[in-house]
């Protein structure tokens, strides 16, 4: 059963608690709805106003997806994974191998046509990353959790350097330049391209995909694999007594994290018509993993929230930030600020996010239920404790809490 | 093609060199993880702080070419003395800050922090020196750069080239780790170092001063990475903020490869870094036509994974059972 934001209160009846919850669920639902209009509704808005952001946008929501298949790995399974940008690579370059006439592949007649459409090489991408995700997990997930974060973070180098020097294939530091897109759809009478001019279709198609991401990871949750990701991250020798099999586990975790970043990568890939290795460097990976960490590690809203907040800062706000900073420092005299180019300071954002909130907030802004319990064992059900005899007979025949119902 | 001895050796050479500095990078790795097991992934920042400094310091003091050998001397010694006590400071003040609170946090969150740490020192590093490679003074007049020991000194006719610089960095390295070695085995503190190595509970119901100790090892790792930092700066004759990275992952790797917590691990780990490194970077595309130095950190990266997953507890390591 799903878990109950709000611990109902003792010696209601549960048919009453099921109530309460599902007007929550309701509220809660009204709420995503509403939000999900508002962000689907904003192509609109930047036109009437003439913001201009929408491509800034598109790259933040291919940032929110790393973010929440990031989380799957390290938020729902506990491992720490410091080489994420290089599945994101692996995504992006098979769509573009698959699809972009530059592509060597293309070009020796490797690639059937019905791979060259962009839908079918989106799948594709979605499984090779996903088959990288066991190709680096399989040796490596037997190493303890620190270990296993400087093996990906080895894999995560190496990926990219394969992509600099792989002249022959990959293009170099020259990238690969024009990548397939995907065909018009004639949709109701409209249709809908993808050329150079369609920023707005391309925002729908990301957010579409991040959405259908966002279902998928919410799903995975809830399944028994979600359940057996939770039990190995609490505690894996627990875990293993009840029967879960950890490396199988873990690997599954590895796979359809990586995976998520695959569909990113892809997407990320034809929207933006390049790619080229700089685009995957470590600095990404960090910046993913501040994202889940300043959201609140396996809080799959609160990552989004954390995503949204760092790329945002990335993409949009730095950069408007800089003038009225420079001129703030300019009135109040002080040079320093003055000559201050905020853009420059995406490490310092990525690496504050990181160390405050492990000193002040180890769950995050949004901290994940079950993992505020874990962090801070104290405050761990005391209420329960306090009102009610622990072990309550009663409670076989009658569930008391929300949870056993 | 024939092997090419006299290539060989020279490319060996110029591999334990480098390798000697990789050596005392490593060794703060795997003092920090032997006492605490935190990978201190800002360590390599630390070094890049040491660079930093000795940067700034050498470019007051307004050497030149021209400057006599005792000032040149004298203000080398100044300015190690200072980036190891810059480091040193740094390293031990992440810990004070940070780690220190997180030590009874699961364990990955202070290796998340020595994470935001590397990123925030270098964004430090970008506001110090700017985002672009920095070219460093040339301590050594060029004529001695390329001074070759072997012809010059011993009147050996041969092309395997010795240089001064080669001999420098193993010239100050050397007395380092004869330092370190000193004084983890023969003084008080390295004796409570390793006993809270070996047991930190046990060490403190000994009335051993844990937080002292660990401060300690911080310290030294720090002042080591910070000489690194200068030996390293006059060494490629240039400092940028993300040479930290590099040189830091390629200790991680020294260090783990030696077998990580133990002391002349890291230098052994240094040392075959160093060489697999010189002659990835030279000697490998004299019969590999495709190869060349872009493919060092692959291959170095490779020997990390291939360690970690095949010997987890390095060359000289001891039997970890539990760290995998």
């Amino acid at each position: 059963m799903a878990e109950t934001l709000v611990a109902p209160a003792r010696g209601r009846a549960p048919a009453r608690t099921e109530s309460e919850g599902g007007r929550l669920d309701a509220r809660k639902l009204g709420l995503f709805v509403l939000c999900l209009a508002a962000v689907f509704a904003y192509p609109f808005v930047d036109q009437a106003l003439g913001w201009g952001r929408v491509g800034s946008f598109m790259s933040i929501f291919v940032f929110v997806i790393l973010a929440m298949g990031l989380n799957v790995v390290v938020g729902y399974a506990g491992l720490l994974d410091l080489g994420y940008a290089a599945f994101f690579a692996i995504g992006a370059y098979t769509m573009a191998f698959l699809t972009s006439p530059g592509s060597v592949f293309v070009i020796q007649g490797l690639v059937p046509p019905v791979l060259q459409n962009f839908w079918v090489a989106l799948v594709l991408s979605w499984f090779t990353a996903a088959a990288f995700g066991v190709l680096l997990g399989a040796p490596t997930l037997r190493l303890r959790g620190d270990y296993l974060a400087i093996v990906t973070l080895g894999f995560g180098e190496i990926v990219p350097n394969f992509f600099y020097n792989a002249d022959g294939i990959t293009n170099g530091t020259r990238g690969i330049n024009p990548i397939g897109k995907p065909p018009t759809i004639e949709l109701f009478g409209l249709s809908l391209g993808f050329g150079p001019t369609d920023q707005r279709n391309w925002y729908w198609l990301i957010l579409l995909v991040g959405l259908l991401s966002l279902f998928l990871i919410t799903r995975l949750y809830a399944s028994r694999l979600g359940r057996a990701w939770q039990a190995v991250r609490e505690d894996e020798i627990a875990a293993a007594s009840m029967g879960v099999n950890l490396v199988r586990t873990k690997l599954w975790a590895f796979a359809l994290g990586a995976s998520f970043s695959g569909f990113a990568g892809s997407v990320y890939a034809s929207a933006f018509q390049y790619v080229h290795p700089s685009q995957f460097e470590f600095s990404i990976s960090v910046m993913v993993l501040s994202m889940v960490i300043l959201g609140g590690i396996g809080n799959i809203y609160g990552v989004i929230a954390g995503g949204l907040l760092l790329a945002s800062f990335d993409r949009i706000l730095a950069e408007a930030m800089r003038d009225p900073i420079q001129r703030l420092g300019e009135a109040v005299g002080w040079d320093a600020l003055a000559g201050h180019d905020i853009t420059q300071d995406r490490l310092l954002v990525f690496g504050l996010a990181l160390v405050l909130m492990m000193l002040l907030r180890p769950g995050g802004l949004f901290p994940n239920a079950q993992r505020r319990a874990e962090l801070t064992p104290e405050d761990e059900d005391i209420t329960v404790a306090e009102t009610q005899t622990l072990y309550d007979l009663r409670a076989e025949n009658e569930p008391a809490l929300g949870e056993r119902a | 093609m024939d092997f090419n001895a006299s290539l060989f050796i020279q490319y060996l050479i110029i591999g334990v060199a480098s390798g000697a500095l990789i050596a005392l990078i490593a060794l703060g790795y795997t003092l920090v993880y032997g006492i605490v097991e935190l990978i201190n992934f800002a360590h390599g920042e630390v070094f890049m702080m040491g660079a930093f400094l000795a940067l700034t310091v050498v470019g007051l003091a307004g050497l030149n070419a021209d400057s006599s050998w005792s000032s040149i001397v004298g203000v080398a010694l100044l300015t190690l003395a200072a980036a190891m006590l810059f480091s040193a400071l740094i390293n031990a003040g992440i810990d004070r800050i940070a780690y220190r609170r997180l030590r009874n946090a699961p364990r990955l969150a202070p290796l998340i922090a020595a994470i935001g740490f590397s990123f925030i020192l270098q964004n430090i590093g970008i506001y110090w020196l700017g985002a672009n490679p920095v070219t460093a003074p040339t301590l050594l007049p060029n004529e001695y750069r390329a001074f070759n020991v072997l012809t010059e000194w011993f009147g050996l006719d041969t092309r395997i080239r010795l240089r001064l610089l080669d001999i420098g960095v193993i010239g100050i390295t050397v007395p380092l780790l004869a330092f370190l070695t000193w004084f983890v085995y023969r003084t008080r503190t390295g004796k409570a170092m390793r006993a809270v190595a070996q047991d930190r509970e046990a060490a403190a119901l000994m009335g051993i001063d844990i937080n002292r100790t660990i401060t300690t090892a911080f310290l030294l790792g720090g002042a080591l990475a910070g000489a690194a930092g200068m030996i390293a700066l006059f060494y490629n004759n240039a400092a940028r903020f993300q040479m930290g990275f590099r040189y830091g992952l390629f200790a991680f790797t020294a260090a783990v490869l030696g077998g990580i917590g133990n002391l002349s691990g890291a230098v052994l780990g240094g040392l075959l870094i160093g060489v697999v490194w010189a002659l990835s970077d030279g000697f490998m595309k004299e019969y590999i036509p495709a190869w060349g130095a872009q493919w060092t950190p692959a291959v170095i990266f490779g020997v990390l994974v291939i360690v970690m997953v095949f010997k987890p507890s390095g060359l000289l390591g001891e039997q970890t059972a539990d760290k995998v």
